[in-house]
């Protein structure tokens, strides 16, 4: 029997690991880096005015970020509040209540969801969704509550908030999917005792089980947050791209992703291109805001409720 | 003379005339205030049978220690007591389960209000993720109307009488994770005792705690008896030598002796019995 001569490897898989680690950060500091660069021309012109103006006018080279964040953000929401107690019902009856059979049935067809490209989604937006919603959905709202503003004007389908419902079906399966994984590895032994104290189980779910997952809850929800905020193609198919701000969820509006996908080949101008370069630093800043909310909202409940992990 | 071992606390309920004696000498094998007894009880995880005709009488406010070796059928038999084996699929059993008199097998028994008089203490605390009052607070909340000023005495007393409220009272508001194993644990017990039950079950609660905190919380078995009827599932013979009235011992699903501690501990009437106790198997 030979002895083997040790080569210790450790060293050499920390650097690799290390250099991994800091290609992240230059990579998102070199995004940041080139989309400042890009946006100067505007940033210069339009200074801190770019934010809160909401026109948007190629012809005479005036433009504001203001109607394309108002979409984007009111189109996340919109998804979110839909998707998020959505996922979090059907993660929760495929961990809890199904039978096993039925959960992995669900739960496959949720993950395929998953796999359908978002210009799928767009087209069965424009094309079923859409005149679905102007058919059936938008007039009922609109009758149910004669006068609120958020469902006045014409239901014509596309819009703020078909926008909003295929954003929540396309985040939907990554939520679920994490939030069920999430839910399944919550000890046994902490729900039998919450349900040994005379607990249902919604009790058990609302006050034990999801505050112990709440970080991998809040974290799937990021995870879909940041698809949402940045969805592209099935959004400027369904969102109606118009640049002006209407209370209405059933008046065409834009995000600044579907503003980008839509005008980037049109913006010959310095100036123009700037514009559009800038508002992909605003998405940029904003996805950044949200996380840094998000990571300050987890630390707190955090020091409240205990680490769990 | 009257069975007390610790003194009685002021107001606990008068225990059972049973003598201290009889017990001890084993001339009484079976308790005369039965608080839990069962009858013909078997359990399946699917087809697989684990337990097979258990007959067993839980005495009121005494200690009733399980041993057995591992996989006989102890916790088995413990869960059916508050029938939270019903959470998983495939587990069922037949037979009965008589607590004062009532099968809480049937199905007319309201699980929720069972499991408020039969709590449950695990092998690992279970703190809840919330702070040390909300976790006491958890149950109260479940299973009264309470105003705010008397859930604070309620919480007071539960931690108090778990031997806790000195070690928490500064600290009520930290997360209940944050405590020590032992406290974790004396924790689940006051959040059990809060809600006023009747039986406590404890499925070997101190397998997970140093030897200190272990025996902190066998004193407080000791003292909780006088108020509560504690069915406790130990792999320790010891333990369950210095805390328990009575032991059942199972092996393989049945119920192999049951009878007064001493004497399972001295002169037991089964040769398996004797051949556990004085570690030839298990």
């Amino acid at each position: 029997m030979q002895p083997k001569t040790h080569t210790n490897l450790d060293p050499t898989f920390r650097w690799l690991t290390l250099a991994s680690g800091l290609g992240v950060v230059l990579l998102v500091a070199g995004i940041l880096y080139t989309l400042v660069i890009g946006a100067m021309p505007a940033l210069k012109h339009f200074g801190f005015g770019f934010l809160v103006s909401q026109s948007w006018d190629p012809a005479f080279m005036e433009f504001g970020a203001l109607s394309s964040v108002y979409g984007t953000l009111i189109s996340t929401a919109i998804g979110m509040l839909i998707a998020v107690p959505l996922s979090l019902v059907i993660a929760l009856f495929l961990v809890e209540l199904a039978p096993p059979a039925v959960s992995r049935l669900a739960g496959g067809a949720i993950e395929l969801l998953a796999a359908i490209p978002s210009i799928i989604y767009g087209m069965w937006g424009l094309f079923v969704f859409a005149p679905f919603l102007a058919d059936h959905v938008q007039p009922r709202l609109a009758e149910l509550i004669p006068g609120f503003p958020l469902f006045e004007g014409p239901p014509m389908g596309i819009g703020m908030l078909s926008a909003g419902i295929i954003l929540a079906l396309m985040v939907l399966p990554f939520i679920t999917s994490v939030t069920r994984d999430v839910f399944q590895m919550v000890p046994a032994v902490v729900k039998e005792s919450a349900y040994g104290m005379g607990s249902t189980t919604w009790e058990v779910t609302r006050k034990v089980t999801i505050p112990y997952g709440i970080q991998g809850v809040v974290g799937a929800c990021f995870l879909g947050l940041g698809r949402a905020i940045g969805e592209t193609m099935a959004v400027t198919f369904v969102i109606g791209n118009r640049h002006e701000i209407s209370a209405s969820l059933f008046a065409a509006g834009n995000s600044i992703a579907s503003t980008l996908a839509n005008e980037f080949t049109e913006a010959s101008d310095e100036l123009y291109l700037g514009a559009l370069i800038e508002l992909g630093l605003v998405l940029f800043g904003v996805t950044l805001l949200l996380q840094l909310v998000a990571r300050w909202w987890l630390r707190r409940t955090a020091r409240k409720m205990g680490a769990v992990r | 003379m009257m069975l007390t071992t610790s003194g009685n606390l002021p107001g606990s309920p008068q225990t059972a005339p049973l003598t201290l004696s009889a017990i001890k000498a084993g001339t009484s094998p079976v308790p005369k205030e039965i608080k839990i007894a069962t009858r013909g009880l078997n359990f399946y995880y699917g087809t697989h049978q684990a337990l097979f005709e258990n007959h067993l009488q839980i005495a009121t406010n005494r200690v009733t220690a399980i041993i057995g070796p591992s996989g006989c059928g102890k916790s088995t038999h413990l869960r059916t007591y508050n029938r939270i084996f019903e959470l998983y699929r495939g587990q069922t059993v037949s037979g009965e389960v008589l607590l004062d008199g009532q099968n809480i097998l049937d199905s007319s028994c309201n699980v929720l209000e069972l499991r408020r008089k039969v709590g449950m203490i695990f092998q690992k605390p279970t703190p809840f993720p919330m702070s040390v009052f909300d976790n006491i607070a958890y149950g109260l909340k479940q299973h009264y109307r309470i105003n705010r000023s008397d859930l604070r005495d309620r919480v007071e007393k539960a931690l108090q009488q778990a031997a806790l409220w000195d070690d928490v009272k500064d600290k009520l508001n930290h997360p209940g994770t944050a405590l020590s194993g032992g406290q974790q644990q004396r924790l689940c017990i006051a959040r059990a005792i809060a809600v006023e039950p009747e039986v406590l079950l404890m499925d070997e609660p101190t397998s997970a705690i140093d030897p200190v905190a272990t025996s902190r919380i066998e004193e407080l078995i000791d003292i909780l008896k006088e108020r509560y009827t504690i069915v406790i599932v130990t792999h320790n013979m010891q333990q369950a030598a210095r805390i328990s009235d009575f032991t059942a011992f199972f092996y393989q699903g049945k119920i192999i002796e049951f009878g007064a501690t001493r004497k399972i501990f001295t002169n037991p009437d089964n040769r398996q019995t004797q051949d556990y106790i004085t570690g030839r198997f298990g």
